[in-house]
């Protein structure tokens, strides 16, 4: 488990497991504007191990076959290993069985499926959808389209100055005409760790469903589906070291049973003659078409990977770095820090009293130094901390304090140019 | 042959080239167009509206224009340092000229200077989205004056 000392940040190296990670990491050996790559966007999108890359052009080379459809050696040797990656994610998640995980394009495509889906049925004009104040984009308009096809009211957690959720208000917009709460683990702009597991038991008390966009917490924190209890959970795999275009969709077998379908097509059915067409069970009735089958064991490499060397190790270097870049930000003079959770991931958000995040990230951008500057695909968490945009540095597994030192040097570079 | 006497898009153009190429190294080329942002005249504030805003930038980007006789003169900002010296580079070539020439101008100083390595390649800074909008303007303004003067005959 984890050796790392969480409680403070004066660790200079990862822990034996993660200390050659790096190697792996096929990327590192480039550099960007000839400076070393300094790559602090993981949060957007984590980069490649070897082994992914690996994983993914063998299948291309040797293995390469449709699944589920033929009767020859190759399609069912596919049809194996994609349905081996199903197994694999069920327990990577502590999903109580392979049927729960549906594969998706990822985590926006998994919001649009269940709210979709669950909009054909399930809910009804009047009926109320809670999100929070921290939300992606990704998981405020999906439920604005339902909002719009059938008269669902929307209602909003709100958070305090620190980026902490209110849960007192949360507990207020709780009723017996909430039938879904629908939040992020981990919030994309803030890197705010929410207490998901209290938000599911408070919202399962008044008999509603719960969706967890887990995008930004699969790839940074042991994520324990039957211990959270939430309905559903999305994920995408290019965070966590998988390829791009593919992501999970966990939901309960007894919910899913009861769900229609999202998109029609093959694959997905039972029967169909022109008049009636009856569906197959989940996982493949929310599957149609072909799927993405290479991606599919590219994140099969990707969580072995992970496996490997430990979530409760990869989280807790994770502290540590978000610690760090912290203390050296707030040490610098003019800089905000944006999200002040006691309890954050992945990532530091901030601005700078004089300097435009966009001016930063240009110009650390030349110092090889790539940050995300912007909205984040989250406006209401700018407005609601007066900015229309923050610099954000994010991390993975294969980061180094000395990351971290070469950004704030790009950064004092950024302020002896800009002011 | 593109117009190239004094005081044309296409000799401001060149001159732009001449000036960037002399420097080798990417800060100072940096710098000087932060400075050329600093240098821009204050932005008329009864303009920063929302019909004013250039989408298609990571900063906000107000661009406004006149005609004042047959030449368009814009007026624009930024809130990040380095688009405004991109506005003011832009402005230097654009502003001024009558709505044909806007329309007519290649603005291969762009690439030239070596914006386009970095800058104008991304969707980000806006750059091309400021161009459009500057095109846009000249396409305007020249059919205001069409209309205008085939009211006036």
């Amino acid at each position: 488990m984890a050796t790392t000392n969480t409680s403070h940040c004066h660790i200079d190296q990862p822990p034996a497991r993660l200390a050659t990670v790096r190697d792996d990491f096929p990327i590192f050996q480039r550099t960007m504007h000839d400076k070393p790559l300094t790559y602090l966007d993981s949060a957007a999108t984590s980069q490649k191990p070897q082994a992914v890359i690996d994983a993914i052009t063998r299948f291309y080379s040797h293995d390469y076959g449709t699944v589920r459809r033929g009767t020859y050696l190759l399609s069912q040797n596919a049809t194996g290993a994609f349905e081996g990656v199903r197994a694999q994610a069920a327990k990577f998640f502590n999903a109580a069985s392979p049927e729960e995980i549906i594969f998706v394009r990822g985590t926006t495509e998994a919001i649009n499926l269940v709210s979709q889906s669950l909009a054909r049925g399930f809910l009804k004009e009047g009926d109320e959808v809670i999100l929070s104040a921290m939300e992606h984009h990704a998981n405020i308009v999906p439920w604005q389209l339902v909002r719009e096809q059938i008269g669902i009211v929307l209602k909003v957690i709100p958070m305090d100055d620190r980026g902490v959720l209110l849960m007192d208000e949360y507990d207020k917009l709780l009723s017996d005409r909430t039938k879904i709460v629908a939040v992020n683990h981990v919030a994309n702009a803030l890197g705010t760790i929410n207490p998901v597991k209290e938000i599911t038991a408070k919202a399962h008390a008044v008999g509603a469903l719960v969706m967890i966009d887990g995008a930004q917490s699969a790839p940074h924190l042991p994520v324990d589906l039957q211990d959270l209890d939430c309905d559903f959970y999305a994920c995408s795999g290019h965070k966590m070291l998988g390829p791009t275009g593919i992501g999970l969709l966990y939901g309960k077998r007894d919910l899913l049973e009861t769900m229609p379908p999202y998109q029609g097509g093959g694959e997905m059915i039972d029967k169909v003659t022109f008049e009636v067409t009856t569906y197959e069970d989940p996982p493949h009735r929310f599957e149609a078409g072909t799927p993405a089958i290479a991606d599919v064991i590219g994140l099969g490499a990707a969580m072995n990977y992970l496996d490997g060397i430990g979530m409760e190790t990869i989280a807790a270097w994770d502290r540590v770095l978000v610690a760090y870049a912290e203390e050296r930000l707030r040490a610098f003079p003019g800089i905000r820090i944006i999200g002040e959770a006691p309890e954050k991931s992945g990532l530091v958000a901030f601005v700078h009293e004089e300097m435009h995040p966009f001016d930063l990230g240009t110009i650390l951008d030349r110092a090889g130094v790539a940050i995300r500057v912007g909205h984040h695909c989250a406006q209401p968490v700018m407005a609601h901390f007066g900015v229309t945009a923050t610099a954000r540095v994010s991390f993975n597994l294969y980061n180094r304090r000395e990351d971290i030192d070469r950004f704030m040097d790009g950064l004092a570079m950024a302020a002896d140019m800009l002011l | 042959m593109p117009d190239t006497h004094a005081n044309s898009i296409e000799s401001k153009q060149q001159e732009l080239v001449a000036e960037f190429q002399s420097m080798t190294d990417w800060k100072d080329r940096y710098r000087t167009i932060i400075q050329m942002g600093k240098a821009l005249p204050d932005f008329p504030e009864e303009h920063r509206i929302d019909k004013n805003k250039v989408k298609g930038c990571q900063s906000q980007v107000w661009l406004h224009a006149n005609l004042e006789g047959d030449r368009v003169q814009f007026v624009a900002d930024s809130d990040a340092s380095i688009v405004r010296g991109l506005i003011a580079i832009l402005l230097r070539v654009f502003s001024g000229h009558t709505p044909d020439e806007i329309i007519e101008a290649q603005p291969h100083f762009i690439n030239d200077i070596g914006l386009s390595e970095n800058l104008s390649q991304t969707r980000a800074n806006g750059l091309q989205a400021m161009l459009k909008q500057i095109k846009i303007y000249g396409i305007a303004f020249k059919a205001l004056r069409e209309q205008m003067s085939a009211r006036d005959a």
